[in-house]
């Protein structure tokens, strides 16, 4: 009885041993592991990249630039992270041990409820600081080629750098940061992980590139106007359907620039909003391209899960989307005050637009939104400071 | 004048006169456009290299169903009727409707009996008359009038033929399509347009020709477009004639190879009505053809006359105040070359900018051609024949004519993009149903193993389901029909799902 007891004992320690030895690549004493599959919407190759796949790959566009009507091709997008650095940047996406005071995380300002963004006119930093800007939604960065209202980041790992060691967001310094991380007993072999070629895997480059890889996994291109797009002419109803041809008008124009597939032409634009009160004016992209012809202009955003990112524009002046969009059909230039020299951009018109248009607009930016890829939430992060 | 005066004149025109005549003593060197060498540049075809299209659209070799719209019908409830393949033939009568075709392979022909046509009456209310999105759209036969925005506008359509319409006051664009590869715009009347009357923007690939464009401040516009060709078209009392340009700040960044040959630019002189802020209200009232910013622009054959600031003008982006900076777009115009034109009675009542480049060159008087603005390989036949300025650096064109390009359409249409059923199976799975399906285990629907154990073998099967789904498990939410995707699509989808391994 006691021998083989014994013996069943020595078995499954063994057992257990080798389980370990087998797991211990893909398992930690912290009880984090690294996901080994892609989120939707990616294939996992067979070198370990998770590779998107959408049914805009169906179509093309011209001269590559994914722009264009209903069945155009997206435009460029960042993929080709495996799915232990997507995983990583999930993590280290929600862990406030990334910020100075271990307080914020990303999350706060992009956060998933919200639409990846934080229902703020302007963010709030780390202590406490009024952002001069709002925070954009993650959503689609993938098919970005620049970052930030500015548009003065050219990709998601140089655009990361920016929260992280700002003042007025994150507040954090390189030394402070990897010291913080170098305290969290599971973050060196998660980094090990998600980059196994790397000697020295937890260092900065590395957690940019993971945050970038989480972030490009944010796919959003299932609305019903995505089904309208691949030939369901039932997807939107009557009446985002007569906004979409509101939207796609040349009266309205909204398409010349927020243009389909993405909602975005990726452009700088000068439009000319109004901060809010007491708030001088915000330059904008003359800063990034010292171009007095770009002062006050603003990349252009995708309006893609826009209904849920409000309040607008850049410095959050307007509430709602009604109130964001009846800002185009109040005059060219009515809220550019007085002694105010600004270049507005040549689709800033007088399209006088109906109350019951505007509604329409409304009611189709609507019918842009789709959450079905929404990533997992983790319920604790490896720091252990997720409250 | 006294006596003394008059001597002294009459000596310094003699010795003027005498001095020119010896500086003018040879022949100037005459280059004859019949025969002789023909542009051998431009857009190559690729794959059906010698084939030249005929039209835009490839004719039908079967024809699907004819819907007829009558006076007092929707043509929109035509089509929305209509199945890629069918024809929609409308009635004379007044028409107030904007009209939408998000599906491919449509053709919308108006039918003129005794000279009456379909109308689209916009009332002054209406945004657009007619919006396309699909491939292998034919719009032919309208009158337009009266709406705000634009007549007829395509957004990426393929392969399009915009024919035979009379557009008159109609807002922004009279014929305005955009991010569209391989189209024909063609035999159409426009007239009273507040910006272009025939605009092509950010396309590839178009042929405009024997258009009569009037009233309008811009006759015919390429903007942001590669390979065009503009021929054969009546551009008169417009602002601007015809123009090719780069606008920066566009998603698109160059204009390239454009032949505008064999109009008449005439009078072009009516004062700029354009919206502040327009790209076009920057245009000088007066000018026969704009090339701003362009590269590769063939001027050639046209007949420019009585446009008061200049017949051609060629200029890059510092001259325009009014717009945009952008990195990332080339401001100068490049190799601009200017065959044999008509030039009779430009620039009579010139701006003062183009005094002051013409002052520069102690040139007074009429001006046919105005070049402002560096340029790279640029040139020129037959130079002698123009009141020029600004053209010191035009070399001699090394050709004399187009005559070997009948046009740049393609051949069969634009490619359409050829997706392997496997991908295509892959691209749907992931890129729709891993929303609510993952291989095992359930998400917001059941797992694809349990799919997989109920329709084993039967893709068919499972492609009747996602057509139409039925609440099957109570605790799990209805799944939205899929109905959207294409038959090809559904059953490559179906296959794949079927044989996932995990």
């Amino acid at each position: 009885m006691m021998a083989g007891a014994n013996r069943a004992n020595a078995l499954r320690t063994r057992f257990l041993f080798w389980l370990v030895l087998l797991l211990s690549p893909y398992s930690s004493a912290s009880g984090f592991d690294l996901n080994d599959q892609c989120p939707p919407s990616f294939a996992l190759s067979s070198d370990n990249q998770c590779q998107l796949r959408n049914l805009y790959q169906l179509y093309d566009s011209l001269q590559g630039q994914g722009l264009g009507g209903l069945k155009t091709a997206l435009p460029h997008h960042r993929d080709g992270f495996s799915p232990q650095q997507i995983d990583l940047g999930r993590l280290l996406f929600f862990d406030p041990v990334l910020s100075g005071n271990k307080d914020l995380s990303c999350a706060n300002c992009h956060n998933p409820a919200k639409g990846f963004s934080d229902g703020m006119a302007r963010s709030v930093g780390a202590s406490g600081q009024l952002h001069p800007r709002s925070a954009p939604t993650l959503w689609n960065s993938a098919f970005l080629k620049s970052l930030l209202w500015d548009a003065r980041a050219d990709n998601l790992e140089q655009q990361a750098l920016g929260p992280l060691f700002s003042e007025l967001e994150m507040a954090n310094t390189p030394e402070q940061l990897m010291a913080n991380l170098n305290q969290v007993d599971a973050y060196p072999e998660l980094f090990t992980q998600a980059f196994p070629n790397s000697e020295d895997a937890m260092v900065i480059a590395n957690i940019t590139t993971a945050l970038t890889a989480f972030q490009s996994s944010l796919i959003s291109l299932n609305s019903p106007y995505d089904r309208y797009a691949h030939g369901d002419s039932k997807a939107l109803n009557p009446e985002q359907l007569e906004g979409l041809n509101v939207f796609r008008s040349f009266v309205a124009r909204c398409s010349q620039c927020h243009t389909p597939p993405l909602f975005t032409n990726q452009q700088v634009a000068v439009i000319g909003t109004p901060e809010p009160e007491g708030m001088p004016r915000d330059i904008g992209a003359q800063a990034t391209f010292g171009a007095e012809r770009l002062r006050g202009g603003f990349k252009v955003p995708t309006l893609r899960n826009i209904a849920l990112t409000a309040p607008y524009m850049h410095s959050g002046r307007f509430a709602t989307l009604r109130e964001a969009t009846e800002f185009y059909t109040k005059g060219r230039g009515h809220a550019v005050p007085e002694g105010e020299e600004l270049l507005l951009h040549w689709h800033i018109s007088e399209p006088n637009l109906t109350p019951s248009e505007l509604d329409r607009l409304v009611d189709f930016m609507g019918a842009l939104s789709d959450e079905s890829f929404m990533p997992e939430i983790p319920q604790q992060v490896p720091s252990g400071l997720l409250h | 004048m006294n006596n003394k005066i008059k001597i002294v004149l009459v000596i310094i025109i003699f010795a003027g006169g005498w001095i020119l005549g010896s500086n003018n003593n040879t022949a100037p060197v005459i280059t004859s456009s019949m025969g002789g060498a023909s542009y051998s540049g431009g857009y190559q075809p690729e794959a059906q290299a010698a084939v030249q299209a005929e039209g835009a659209v490839a004719l039908r070799t079967e024809q699907g169903q004819i819907h007829l719209v009558k006076d007092g019908d929707s043509i929109q409830a035509a089509v929305e009727a209509a199945q890629p393949g069918d024809t929609i033939q409308v009635m004379p009568g007044i028409y107030s409707e904007t009209v939408y075709i998000d599906k491919d392979d449509i053709h919308l022909l108006g039918v003129i009996q005794e000279g009456k046509r379909a109308t689209m009456d916009g009332l002054g209310k209406l945004n657009d008359a007619i919006l396309y999105s699909g491939n292998n759209v034919v719009i032919e036969n309208f009158r337009i009038t009266k709406y705000k925005g634009n007549g007829i506008m395509g957004q990426a359509g393929n392969n399009f033929e915009i024919r035979n319409n009379v557009i008159v006051d109609t807002g922004i664009y009279g014929i305005f399509p955009q991010l569209g590869t391989n189209g024909l715009v063609e035999h159409n009347v426009v007239s009273g347009i507040e910006d272009a009357a025939i605009y092509i923007g950010m396309s590839d690939n178009i042929h405009v020709a024997y258009n009569e464009v009037f009233d309008s401040v811009a006759g015919i516009e390429i903007e942001n477009s590669r390979h065009a060709i503009v021929e054969h078209n009546n551009a008169h009392n417009n602002t601007g004639g015809i123009l090719a340009f780069v606008t920066p700040g566009l998603p698109i960044k160059t204009t390239e190879d454009v032949i505008i040959r064999n109009n008449f630019v005439l009078n072009n002189n009516t004062p700029n009505f354009g919206a502040p802020g327009s790209i076009v209200s920057g245009i000088p009232a007066g000018t026969g053809i704009l090339v701003m910013a362009a590269d590769d622009v063939i001027i050639e054959g046209n007949i420019i006359s009585g446009n008061k600031t200049a017949g051609i003008i060629v200029n890059d982006h510092s001259f325009a105040t009014t717009i945009t900076m952008d990195v990332e777009s080339d401001p100068n115009s490049d190799r601009t070359m200017i065959l044999d034109n008509v030039m009779l009675n430009n620039g009579y009542d010139t701006i003062a900018e183009v005094k002051a480049v013409a002052l520069t060159e102690l040139h007074t008087g009429l001006v046919d051609i105005v070049h402002v603005g560096s340029s790279e390989g640029s040139c020129i036949v037959n130079r002698h024949r123009y009141r020029a300025v600004g053209i010191g650096n035009y070399g001699d064109c090394d050709f004399t004519n187009t005559d070997s390009i009948d046009n740049y359409l393609v051949a069969g249409g634009a490619d359409r993009r050829v997706i392997h059923p496997s991908e295509r199976g892959e691209i749907a799975y992931l890129g729709v149903c891993t929303g609510c399906h993952s291989y095992t285990g359930r998400l917001i629907g059941p797992s694809v193993q349990v799919i997989q154990a109920m329709y084993a073998g039967n893709p068919e099967a499972l492609v009747e389901y996602i057509n139409a789904p039925v609440k099957k498990r109570d605790n799990f939410p209805p799944m939205p029909a899929q109905n959207y995707l294409d038959a090809e699509t559904q059953m490559a989808v179906a296959t794949y799902m079927l044989a996932l391994e995990k």
